[in-house]
């Protein structure tokens, strides 16, 4: 939709102002908070009520951060969130690359070896992507009970590898639909097995679907509360779970800065993946919502 | 033909009936797991939640039916049509704002603007954080005393009243704006990218044709975009529906419980109150609501395959 026809009238140039600064306004509109919470959180306490949100810290400071890491108060324990911090990493990495893996057989799967009844199979486990997790919160305390791992990092490993292979398959699947079959046909007339023809053809094209996979797994179950507050216990919990807890105990004096602060370390891991590959996340955004 | 002397060590040639009908089964057996997890953890815990619910069961799970006696108490549960009440106004508001926000951005980010990755990055960020996160800073920012409110006081509108926080009748558009600034910029993405799957020939020939440029929009490209529409709307519902940390994190469902959703009535009834067949009866209610909006999408995504 690029060189649309225009005349450069002086109407036009007001509506290309127009334009500009709808745009730069809604730009703040989504920096503010994060502008806010960064300064927030280097502010000594009494500036905050003595400033206002926007009001520059004068004396900036880094304790807010070492006290949120290492100190603060998070329900029973004052030991910050720090600890964990590295338990969600303990438990987003494995889930992530199980969850991949197991997407990327089932894709490809799928889509290079059909045989009646795969798109019902599909169709089943797409399913899986838009229940409400409400609906299996009871049942899984229970089996993870009955599989003694109720409150451990395993437990909730286990349940971001169940509830993350819907979306990991259909974005392999999707990915896959698009490579040629004739390069698999070929492969098979050849006499190359299933795994081989994987290993050889499928996998050196991956890399993309493979990272925004990744990208979409590691966002989701880093940011996941509902898993982690249901199914976690002091030690195991994740820094979203830690990071409630610690807003919401009232001991004493509320540390707006430590709050902010914690808040911070908790979403740092996924803004720099963001920064740093936006582009994949927008396209596992994407992924299934619009047809391309 | 090829040799079949270089078959893989240790094994005959592929002509092998074991070794042709293993390899005829391996998809299937690679599925196989998946199957069974998405049988088990998916359709079989739906049954077991619906099970649940149709029994008397509270701190522990019992198995002593009560019919649909849950789903009865449940509606005569005022603090359940509250969380529905809530989520109604909440799911409509969310939806609307986003859809015309995304809309907005992605036409404007679409007038060939300098500087256009830039702001597509700042527009979306806030989908990458958690809603824990979310609703942390906008519990800051919408504090009474220390938040906007005061901030626009200082600047001497000592009367300007902004606390809606604490405010039992205005609490739920407080998890309307979170949740808008979370994720209106991904609204913006999906028609960002449905707008430039248009042919550009369309819209310079109604230009031609002498129309306006927001012409050319609402009657050539809007129509264009009927599809995305759709699939935002059934994201977003989707969002609405299971939203759960905003809520936890930014109100606590409070004041009282002024701003329960469906979501956390659950998770309160069944993790805390010790209500769990009440709660099961609540989750299988929000299924219900989650499959009335996911049938017809579903089943469009389908069909569009097939012709596709």
């Amino acid at each position: 939709m690029a060189n649309v026809i225009r005349r450069q009238t002086l109407a036009a140039r007001v509506s290309r102002l127009a334009v500009y600064s709808v745009l730069i306004l809604a730009a703040l509109f989504y920096l503010l908070p994060l502008a806010v919470m960064l300064m927030t959180s280097v502010k000594p306490l009494s500036e905050i009520s003595a400033g206002t949100l926007l009001t520059l810290p004068q004396n900036p400071t880094l304790a807010p951060w070492t006290k949120a890491w290492g100190e603060a108060c998070t329900g029973m324990r004052c030991d910050g969130v720090g600890g964990y911090f590295w338990n969600s990493f303990a438990i987003v990495i494995p889930a992530v690359l199980i969850s991949t893996t197991i997407g990327a057989l089932n894709g490809y799967a799928l889509t290079k070896w059909r045989f009646k009844g795969s798109e019902l199979v599909f169709a089943l486990m797409l399913f899986g992507c838009f229940i409400p997790f409400q609906v299996v919160l009871l049942p899984m305390a229970q089996t993870l009970g009955w599989l003694g791992i109720s409150s451990s990092r395993a437990g909730l490993i286990l349940v971001h590898v169940v509830f993350g292979i819907a979306f990991t398959t259909l974005f392999f699947r999707n990915f896959y639909v698009g490579i040629p079959n004739e390069l698999v046909s070929a492969a098979k007339l050849d006499g190359a097995g299933f795994f081989r023809i994987f290993w050889r053809i499928l996998l050196p094209v991956s890399t993309p679907i493979i990272v925004v996979s990744v990208i979409w797994q590691f966002t989701q179950i880093w940011n996941d509360f509902l898993f982690g507050v249901a199914f976690s216990a002091h030690n195991t919990q994740p820094v979203t779970v830690a990071l409630n807890n610690l807003v919401n105990t009232s001991t004493g004096v509320r540390e707006y800065n430590v709050d902010m602060a914690a808040a911070m370390i908790a979403a740092l891991p996924t803004l720099v993946v963001y920064v740093l590959a936006g582009k994949y996340f927008v396209r596992g955004l994407t992924a299934g919502s619009v047809k391309g | 033909m090829k040799n079949p002397s270089k078959a893989r060590v240790g094994h005959p040639a592929p002509r092998a009936s074991t070794l042709g009908g293993l390899q005829a089964w391996l998809p299937r057996l690679v599925l196989a797991p998946s199957v069974a997890i998405s049988l088990f953890f998916v359709y079989g815990f739906m049954l077991w939640t619906f099970i649940l619910s149709l029994t008397s069961s509270r701190m522990l799970p019992s198995y002593d039916f009560v019919g649909f006696g849950q789903y009865a108490r449940l509606m005569q549960n005022d603090r359940w049509w509250v969380a529905s009440t809530n989520l109604m106004i909440f799911g409509s508001l969310f939806v609307v704002i986003c859809l015309v926000i995304g809309v907005l951005l992605a036409m404007l980010l679409d007038q060939k603007i300098r500087q256009e990755g830039a702001l597509r990055t700042i527009y979306l960020y806030p989908m990458a954080l958690s809603f824990i996160v979310t609703g942390v800073v906008w519990k800051w920012l919408l504090n009474p005393s220390l938040g906007i409110q005061a901030m626009v006081r200082s600047w001497g509108f000592e009367s300007f009243r902004f606390d809606w926080l604490v405010d039992s009748d205005m609490v739920i558009y407080t998890l309307v704006i979170a949740a808008v600034w979370q994720a209106s910029g991904f609204v913006m993405a999906l028609f960002l990218a449905g707008l430039r799957g248009i042919d550009d020939s369309i819209i310079k020939a109604a230009q031609l044709d002498g129309a306006s440029l927001p012409r050319v929009y609402w009657r050539v490209v809007m129509p264009c975009l009927r599809p995305v529409v759709f699939s935002a709307v059934m994201i977003l519902a989707h969002i609405a529906i299971k939203s759960f940390d905003l809520v936890v994190a930014l109100t606590g469902g409070g004041p009282g419980y002024a701003s329960d959703l469906p979501a956390t009535f659950m998770y309160a009834h069944a993790f805390n109150r010790a209500q769990i067949g009440l709660g099961s009866a609540s989750a299988m209610l929000m299924l219900g609501g989650v499959l009335a909006i996911l049938i017809p999408y579903l089943y469009s995504e389908l069909r569009s395959r097939r012709h596709g």
